[in-house]
């Protein structure tokens, strides 16, 4: 991954999944090393993402790194109708690695190709967000002790989610079976179902979330959007149903953890928090450890 | 004066054929050869019967020799167009053509949101469906397909 720019998760091998996944373990265990210093990283955000820049920035802090960039486009050249182009030519200049968060989608692709220094896609659009990916995949394996043969329940927006879009496809690598639990309008997409019925993995499509939960080993929970739906009636019918309480996890695994990519509005509700099954907020500090490992591995420091 | 005319359209003493253009393409694939921007004599028919398109088009282009990766770009709107290479009015060699795997420029990327849309930059794609046509962008990584294609 050594001078690599990270824009999509099917980039990675399945090693190299596992490599970083290592490195972040190693991170974990002895976050405060200076690798970085001397270093400078542009988190460059033409669209807020409070919580991706600061998990970057901590993480480059921690290791002792400087941090430059921007949190919104407004206050930069964006504004004056600078091209991406320029913008990344320019802070390429300024800086050893750049990591960005843009709402057009393939804007992380173009910026490696035309950047001197490495990308990291830490959000283009819909399209891809590796790094959360990767957190997923580090918080899974931290909970259950291995990635192979895992029940993956992905519950809430699964059409539109690129998060659990991602998710599935590093998933594949590694003998999962998934459960699909969404409204109607927002059922997995066909061509993920085609890709794993290609790779020989099971699935399985409901709407109600009540069920089967005790086949669970780990309930990836994401937000229903009012604006994803043509029909607002729509939207109003399921708002309130696929929303997880605590007393719906009583016959789960023990060892079943409950994931979020966060921000979380109410599907999950409150009552889920104190229950130790509920990982969403250490999973957030395992993005820290995951970034940290990815930006080493970049820069060839490990 | 009228033989002269019907010579020239039926026949070239050098150059190329292209046979088997579905008639509501026929100017896809004169745009995508970029027919429209060289000097050589160009012929074309169209709404010409076919038995295996119903309505075909032909073009003949004097004087000029196609490279594979140039003809091949056809293939996404004329899948099934055939060429006749002519010397001396002799076909010498028939040609089919064939989906590249990959190729840019040509198709507009069908995603609204896809940098290709928003910067000045060459649209490229991977052919992920040789059979039905379907493409993925380099860049967004969504498919756009055969019915949403929007040529350049």
């Amino acid at each position: 991954m050594k001078n690599k720019s990270l824009v999509s998760i099917n980039d990675l091998t399945k090693d190299e999944i596992l490599k970083v996944l290592d490195l972040a373990e190693e991170f974990a265990e002895n976050p405060n090393q200076r690798i970085l210093d001397g270093k400078v990283v542009a988190t460059l955000f033409f669209e807020p993402s409070t919580r991706t820049r600061l998990s970057f920035e901590s993480a480059v802090n921690r290791l002792g790194g400087r941090v430059i960039g921007f949190s919104e486009a407004s206050s930069t050249s964006v504004s004056k109708g600078e091209s991406l182009k320029d913008t990344i030519l320019t802070v390429a200049n300024y800086s050893d690695l750049i990591v960005m968060r843009h709402p057009i989608e393939g804007s992380a692709r173009y910026a490696s190709e035309v950047s001197g220094v490495p990308i990291i896609n830490a959000g283009d659009g819909a399209n891809q967000h590796p790094t959360q990916t990767l957190l997923d995949l580090f918080s899974i394996r931290k909970t259950q002790g291995k990635l192979d043969d895992l029940n993956i329940f992905l519950v809430g927006d699964l059409k539109y989610g690129r998060t659990v879009h991602s998710l599935l496809m590093a998933m594949s690598h590694f003998n999962a079976s998934f459960t699909f639990v969404a409204p109607k309008e927002l059922q997995m997409p066909n061509e993920y179902k085609m890709f794993l019925k290609e790779k020989g993995l099971k699935f399985t499509e409901q709407t109600d979330l009540n069920e089967n939960l005790d086949k669970a080993d780990i309930i990836y929970m994401t937000r229903v959007q009012r604006e994803r739906f043509s029909d607002p009636m729509e939207y109003e019918k399921v708002k309130n149903v696929y929303v997880l309480r605590n007393h719906m996890l009583e016959n789960t695994k023990p060892g079943m953890r409950v994931l979020h990519p966060l921000p979380r509005v109410n599907e999950i509700h409150t009552d889920v928090d104190p229950n130790p099954q509920a990982y969403y907020f250490t999973q957030a500090l395992n993005g820290v450890y995951t970034r940290m490992a990815i930006m080493a591995l970049i820069l060839g420091l490990k | 004066m009228s033989k002269n005319k019907q010579l020239s359209v039926s026949a070239i003493q050098n150059g190329t054929v292209i046979d088997h253009i579905p008639a509501q393409n026929l100017f896809k694939v004169i745009n995508i050869l970029s027919l429209d921007k060289i000097n050589n004599q160009i012929t074309f028919g169209s709404n010409l019967e076919s038995q295996k398109l119903g309505h075909k088009a032909i073009i003949k282009i004097a004087d000029k020799f196609f490279r594979d990766d140039e003809i091949n770009r056809i293939a996404l709107v004329a899948p099934h167009a055939k060429l006749n290479i002519i010397k001396d009015y002799e076909v010498v060699e028939k040609k089919t053509v064939n989906v590249p795997d990959d190729f840019t420029g040509i198709v507009r990327c069908v995603n609204p949101k896809c940098v290709t849309n928003h910067e000045k930059i060459a649209q490229k794609f991977y052919v992920v469906d040789k059979a039905s046509v379907s493409l993925k962008c380099h860049y967004c990584e969504k498919i756009t397909d055969e019915e949403h294609m929007e040529f350049l």
